[in-house]
């Protein structure tokens, strides 16, 4: 996607605040920040990253290096060499909404990292760990592991489109210790605010979204 | 047949649940996605997969299966062991890949039904 268009799709949505999150990679999230300071949209440095037991993991960063910390963990972790053919172009981008090189990884891949390793190295990178898209069965951490391990430190639970808050309420009673939040997942510009999340912060920043997941001094994940 | 038989026929390497190996196994399942093992497997299976997580031995304990074996010489994580201690769940390691070890137990006359 074109960091400029992007911008504009997410402003005509209504968002305040989006989230970069590419596979595995966070090479294409300063061209997005840029973007999104040129044309008024608060845009989050992230990643979501591939456990070695196939579980997404949606980070999310207030400072750019320690996106970019991460994603040095990630590479040194991370097998394999792209196909193009395949899996499509990893193209990187600047703000201008030119590509500027491409991505040689191959981003769709598994790391070699256990799940509870990344949620503690994201936290001890003051970044947000949450569990992607819990309702599906694909790449999810209920799908994969069959439920939620005891004592994960996670930020919240990220469920899809797919599945209304009734239903996510109803299926996932168990886990109403965490904050459910829903994302679009957008992969493409017609996706973006498919699905979001109104939260009450202070002002748009990773460190409030903790908060607000956390129900901590007034912030607060709020019903749609 | 019991686990023990398995363990020998195979040469496979025992890292937990030594003192159950007698169990009895009835029918097979091959998988990694543990919500699919929940759903599908049955007790008595021996269970063949990659996942190394603790949760294997959750599943399998809840699920009454008689064993875990881990395929392609995966090692168990040491929360796994530990927990696998506790709950005298065997796990098995063999370097086999898991669509071969399949195969094997399946000509051995171990059925996916159960």
């Amino acid at each position: 996607m074109r960091p400029r268009a992007l911008v504009n799709q997410a402003k005509a949505r209504g968002l305040d605040m989006i989230a970069i999150c590419d596979h595995n990679s966070a090479e294409n999230t300063a061209a997005f920040i840029s973007a999104g300071d040129a044309g008024g949209l608060k845009v989050l440095p992230g990643m979501e990253v591939t456990s070695k037991e196939e579980i997404h993991l949606i980070a999310l960063f207030d400072a750019q290096e320690n996106c970019a910390a991460l994603q040095n963990l990630i590479y040194q972790n991370l097998p394999g060499e792209n196909v193009e053919e395949v899996f499509g172009p990893q193209t990187v981008v600047n703000e201008r909404d030119e590509a500027v090189g491409v991505n040689r990884r191959m981003l769709i891949g598994a790391t070699l990292l256990p799940f509870e390793q990344i949620v503690s190295v994201i936290h001890s990178l003051e970044g947000v760990a949450i569990a992607s898209h819990i309702d599906r069965q694909a790449f999810s951490l209920v799908g994969q592991l069959g439920f939620i391990p005891e004592g994960i430190p996670l930020d919240g639970l990220e469920i899809s489109p797919r599945t209304s808050k009734e239903e996510a309420k109803s299926r996932f009673h168990s886990y109403q210790h965490y904050s459910f939040v829903w994302f679009s997942d957008a992969h493409c510009l017609e996706d973006i605010g498919k699905s979001t999340t109104p939260f009450l912060l202070k002002e748009t920043t990773s460190k409030e979204v903790k908060m607000a997941l956390h129900g901590e001094e007034g912030r607060r994940v709020m019903e749609a | 047949m019991t686990v023990s038989d398995i363990v020998k026929s195979f040469g496979l390497k025992i890292r937990a649940g030594k003192n159950r190996l007698d169990e009895e196994v009835r029918g097979g399942y091959t998988g990694d996605l543990l919500s699919d093992v929940i759903a599908h497997s049955r007790k008595g299976n021996i269970w063949v997969t990659i996942q190394t997580h603790p949760n294997i031995v959750a599943v399998a304990t809840m699920k009454e299966l008689a064993g875990i074996i881990l395929t392609g010489g995966r090692e168990p994580d040491s929360e796994t062991l530990r927990k696998a201690e506790e709950e005298g769940m065997p796990i098995l390691v063999s370097s086999l890949l898991a669509f071969e070890l399949t195969g094997k137990l399946y000509q051995m006359g171990i059925s996916g039904m159960g």
